[in-house]
Formats: structure tokens, C-alpha cells, sequence
């Protein structure tokens, strides 16, 4: 019997033990988000709400405005989705419709080496491979036909917002595809097979069951995506020209939340250091209310697909 | 309509070969055994490596590994044995939001914490930023591998009279091993290439440095350093700095997935 007693004091202690370094990591969570609330409260004093719709970034007058920032991340991540999703749900539905089995195994390991690259490559290939090819094959050639509309604005420099959003494009295309597969392979085989026997050709399968059945899930997908994209620091930085101004344009330069952080904080101090802590905290709830509204979506449709619908 | 998303899938995969071939071409180039065990050298001398920096993101990423590892296993296998309480979902919902959190972000926490108290940047700052991306993802992992062991097993395990703790470390967590130690590796690979979180933390350092409590280089630091400068003869040291890195990434990357296949 005092065994038993030994072991389960033990137990308890194992469970408590165990219970302790869980609860280290909520309180590192908690501790996060203090930490960064408290030492934004300088910047939120002094510049309140207009600090979101304030243009200027000027040290020299500790006079700070997030807008430039806002818009730049809102930009090349928008631009970033509608490049990536197109050719992701693409590729899924030839992958999962079309490729012949041996080719699926092949092109998943190569999704996720993609997804492996660590982002300053990504920013390194950007500055010096993507960048000249889109400066010289596509931004000179369209600003010089197309560049009375205001987004194909010249004067082309390279570095800009198109850059960022191609690069971020590359980089979340692995996961909106591996999502994207999951969500076409949620569908049941009966649903198909019920449309090609009432005489639909495959295009019309296609068509009918992802309209009907992955709308939302492709969504998740896509928002997903934009979680990776805000958040994205590297290969933005080095590839979107880092200039705080606001341009229609989207061959010209431009800034985001997570790059102007990358460039000034190690030099900041005050309100400046500040300011950038704010962007900071707003850039980490943006991705996390989007986080958690993809993953809502997705379980949701994972739990529908679970019963069969 | 089939060649449309052939032409998607292509499109998709394009761009890794071209990574991968700009990478080797380019990298090759400076790739000499001078790149593995020297110090950089200033602008315009020839030669030099980037030596320092490899040490330093061995260093950086053990030192992250001793703290992290414990801390996430033993979480993940709290979640996973015990994990039905308030601070079970709790727990889960901070490594969900965590694990969604920009790397950058976790690098102003870590100089918030340690830059700004020792009032200078370092290892332990560096390691620190980069435990906050590890640890979250490792302890998703631990639980989901602890939970593919059948119930089964643990009831033998108890049936024979073992202490449950016993039970859950020396069989339950002993059937997961291999998938725990593939979810360890894989987010070693990741903190490896990790660049945003070093930036204010461990900032770089140009010489050797054996000190945690010093600035440190780190490959992925030099890499950014060398692409942004204006000199041609930096951009080749980053390119590559960049195939060094990689190898390592993907040499970490490929022992995970063996070990995963192993386990099948």
C-alpha cells in the first residue's frame, strides 16, 4: 500500500510538474502582450487615434503617423492574394483531379521545401533576380503603354509595392495550396460522381462541386495566407523600396508594419522606439483576429465535412 | 481547361527550381573552404567567410533548443495526458495565438526583457526571441504525437500496475518519440533561417565572439547585411552566406522527414 501512495504522490507531482511549464507558456503569452501594450502607451498618449490616419514618419520631430505603414501592408498583401490564390486552387484541383498519382507525392515535398526557405532568401533572390526581371520585363514595358492609369505610374525603379506582393505571392503560395488540397479532398467522391452521371463533363464537376462545396474553405485558405503575408518582414523589406510615403501607384515604392520595425528599431529610442512598438501591437492583433477567423472557417468546414455534407 | 491548371501548377513549382538554381549558381561562385573558417573582412579585401556567423547560429540555436525543448514537451504532454481543465484550453488558445504571431514581433519582446535591462544586445536576447517561435510549435506537436498513441497502450500500461507518470514518460511519450523529435527538428530547421527576431536581439557582430552576453553574428544576419550593401563583391558573399544557409535548413529539414518515414 505505501507504494501505491508513493506513486501517486508522484503522479501528482508529474501532473503538476507538467502543469507548471504549460502554464509557463500562457503566462509567456500574457507577458507578451503586457510588455508590448505597456511600453506602446508613450506613443498611444500622445498621438491617440490619429496615429492611424497620420501620414508623416519624421524622427527629427518625434512627430509619428502609422498610415504609409498601414497602407503598405494592406497593399502587398492584397496583391500578395490575388496572385496567390488563383494559381493555388489551380494547381490543387490539377494535382487532386488531373496528375497522374505518381506526380502528387513529387509536387507536395516541393510545396513544402518551398514553404521550408527561410524568408531572407527569399528577400535575397527578390533583390536580385525578381526584381530585374519585373523591372525590365514587365513594369518598363506596361508603365510605357499603360502608364496613364494611375496604378502602372512611372517612374519605374525596381524596388515596390509589385515586388513585395510578387515575393509574398511565392512565399504563402505553399500554404494556400496544401490547405487549398485539403479542402478539395473534403469533398465526397458520391458529389462528384452524381454530377458526371447526370452527364456533366469534369470542367462542370469542377465548377459545381467547388462552388457548392469549397467556396468557404478556399477563403480559409486564402485568409490564411493573408496571416503569413501581414506578418512577413525579410523579403518585404528587402524588395518594397522602404520609402513612408503613400503612392497609387503600385510601381512605386512603398513601406509595411513589420519592415519599418525590421529598419528603425534598432537605432530608435523614445517615442520613436515608441511609435514602432505600437506598430508592432497593432500589426499583431491584425494577424491574429485573421488567424483565428481562418481557423474558425476551416473547422467549420472540416467539421462539415466530417458528416458528410 | 486541364492545361489552364497545368499551367497553374507549373507556375507554382516554377519558382522553387529557380530559387534553387539562382541559389547554387550564384552561390558556388564564393563557395571556398576561406567562406567556412574565416572572418568577414572589410569591403574590398579579398576572401574573408562568414565563420563567425555559423558558429554563432549553432550557438544561438542550441542555446534556444536546452530551455525550449523541456518547456515544450513537457507542456505538450501535460495538454496531451492531463489536458482537460480550464488552463488546458487556456494553454492551447496562448499556443494558438503565438504560433500566429509575426517573428519580428517576438524579437521587440525579447529586447523589451533582456536588450533594454542589460542595456546592450546578445546571445541570450537573440535565443530568447527565437524560443518564442519554438516553443509554441513544438508543444502543437507533442500533443498531437502524444495523442496517436492508442488509448490502448495506456491502460496496459496501467493494467501492469506502473505508476502513471512512469507510464506516460518511459511508454506513452517513448511510442511518440520519433514524431516528437521530427516536430522538434522541423522547428529547428525554421529558427535556423530565422533573420526578423535576431535583428535587435542578437544583432551581428563582425569577430568571434564567444560571450552569450555579447552581440553575436548569425548567418541569416550576415546574409541581409551583405544583399542590402551597395558592393558587388558583398552581394557574392551573400549569395553565398544564402547556400550555406539553406543547406542547413534543408540538411535539418530532410532528417525530419526520414525520421517521420522511419517511423512508418
Amino acid at each position: 500500500m505505501a507504494r501505491k501512495t508513493g506513486g501517486n504522490i508522484k503522479d501528482l507531482l508529474f501532473e503538476r510538474t507538467t502543469g507548471g511549464f504549460a502554464f509557463l507558456v500562457l503566462f509567456l503569452a500574457v507577458l507578451l502582450f503586457a510588455v508590448l501594450l505597456r511600453e506602446s502607451v508613450p506613443a498611444l498618449r500622445k498621438f491617440g487615434a490619429s496615429f492611424l490616419v497620420t501620414g508623416t514618419w519624421d524622427p527629427v520631430l518625434e512627430k509619428f503617423g502609422a498610415l504609409p505603414f498601414l497602407y503598405g501592408t494592406v497593399v502587398s498583401s492584397t496583391l500578395a492574394l490575388l496572385i496567390a490564390v488563383p494559381l493555388s486552387v489551380g494547381a490543387a484541383i490539377f494535382i487532386n483531379e488531373f496528375a497522374p498519382p505518381w506526380l502528387k507525392a513529387p509536387v507536395s515535398l516541393l510545396a513544402e521545401l518551398l514553404a521550408a526557405i527561410p524568408s531572407v532568401i527569399y528577400g535575397l533572390w527578390g533583390i536580385f533576380v525578381l526584381v530585374p526581371i519585373l523591372r525590365d520585363g514587365f513594369m518598363k514595358p506596361v508603365t510605357k503603354t499603360l502608364g496613364w492609369i494611375p496604378f502602372f505610374k512611372g517612374p519605374v525603379y525596381g524596388p515596390s509595392m509589385l515586388a513585395a506582393g510578387v515575393l509574398l505571392a511565392i512565399m504563402i503560395i505553399p500554404f494556400i495550396l496544401s490547405v487549398s488540397r485539403e479542402v478539395l479532398a473534403t469533398v465526397p467522391q458520391r458529389q462528384k460522381e452524381a454530377v458526371l452521371s447526370l452527364g456533366g463533363t469534369r470542367w462542370e464537376m469542377i465548377r459545381i462541386v467547388i462552388g457548392q462545396h469549397c467556396l468557404p474553405g478556399i477563403f480559409g485558405a486564402a485568409i490564411l495566407g493573408l496571416g503569413r503575408a501581414l506578418g512577413e518582414t525579410m523579403a518585404v523589406t528587402m524588395v518594397i523600396g522602404n520609402r513612408p510615403e503613400i503612392f497609387v501607384s503600385l510601381f512605386q515604392q512603398g513601406y509595411s508594419m513589420a519592415a519599418v520595425i525590421a529598419n528603425e528599431f534598432a537605432e530608435a529610442g523614445g517615442l520613436q522606439l515608441s511609435s514602432l512598438i505600437l506598430i508592432g501591437l497593432l500589426l499583431m492583433l491584425v494577424t491574429l483576429v485573421v488567424n483565428l477567423a481562418a481557423k474558425r472557417i476551416l473547422s467549420k468546414m472540416v467539421a462539415r465535412a466530417s458528416r458528410g455534407i | 481547361m486541364k492545361g489552364l491548371f497545368c499551367l497553374c501548377a507549373f507556375l507554382v513549382v516554377l519558382p522553387l527550381f529557380l530559387i534553387l538554381f539562382d541559389l547554387v549558381m550564384k552561390g558556388a561562385k564564393e563557395l571556398r573552404w576561406t567562406l567556412l573558417v574565416d572572418l568577414p573582412r572589410p569591403v574590398g579585401e579579398p576572401g574573408g567567410g562568414i565563420a563567425n556567423g555559423i558558429l554563432g547560429t549553432v550557438a544561438i540555436t542550441l542555446l534556444t533548443m536546452t530551455w525550449s525543448v523541456p518547456v515544450a514537451v513537457m507542456s505538450g504532454i501535460y495538454l496531451a495526458e492531463y489536458g482537460r481543465g480550464k488552463l488546458a484550453s487556456a494553454v492551447r488558445f496562448a499556443v494558438d495565438t503565438l504560433t500566429g504571431v509575426p517573428s519580428i514581433i517576438m524579437g521587440i519582446f525579447a529586447y523589451i526583457l533582456i536588450v533594454l535591462p542589460m542595456k546592450r544586445f546578445s546571445a541570450w536576447a537573440g535565443a530568447a526571441a527565437l524560443s518564442m517561435i519554438f516553443i509554441p510549435v513544438v508543444v502543437r506537436t507533442t500533443e498531437e504525437m502524444l495523442r496517436t498513441v492508442p488509448t490502448t497502450v495506456r491502460e496496459a500500461a496501467l493494467a501492469l500496475g506502473i505508476a502513471r507518470w512512469k507510464a506516460t514518460l518511459r511508454i506513452t511519450v517513448r511510442t511518440a518519440w520519433p514524431g516528437i523529435l521530427t516536430g522538434i527538428l522541423l522547428a529547428m530547421s525554421r529558427i535556423v533561417g530565422e533573420t526578423a527576431p535576431l535583428l535587435f536581439t542578437a544583432l551581428g557582430n563582425q569577430f568571434w565572439q564567444s560571450r552569450l552576453d555579447q552581440p553575436m553574428a548569425a548567418v541569416p544576419l550576415q546574409v541581409f547585411t551583405y544583399a542590402i550593401s551597395p558592393y558587388e563583391d558583398w552581394h557574392d558573399k551573400a549569395w553565398a552566406g544564402a547556400l550555406v544557409l539553406i543547406t542547413m535548413v534543408l540538411l535539418i529539414n530532410i532528417a525530419a522527414r526520414v525520421l517521420t518515414r522511419q517511423k512508418r
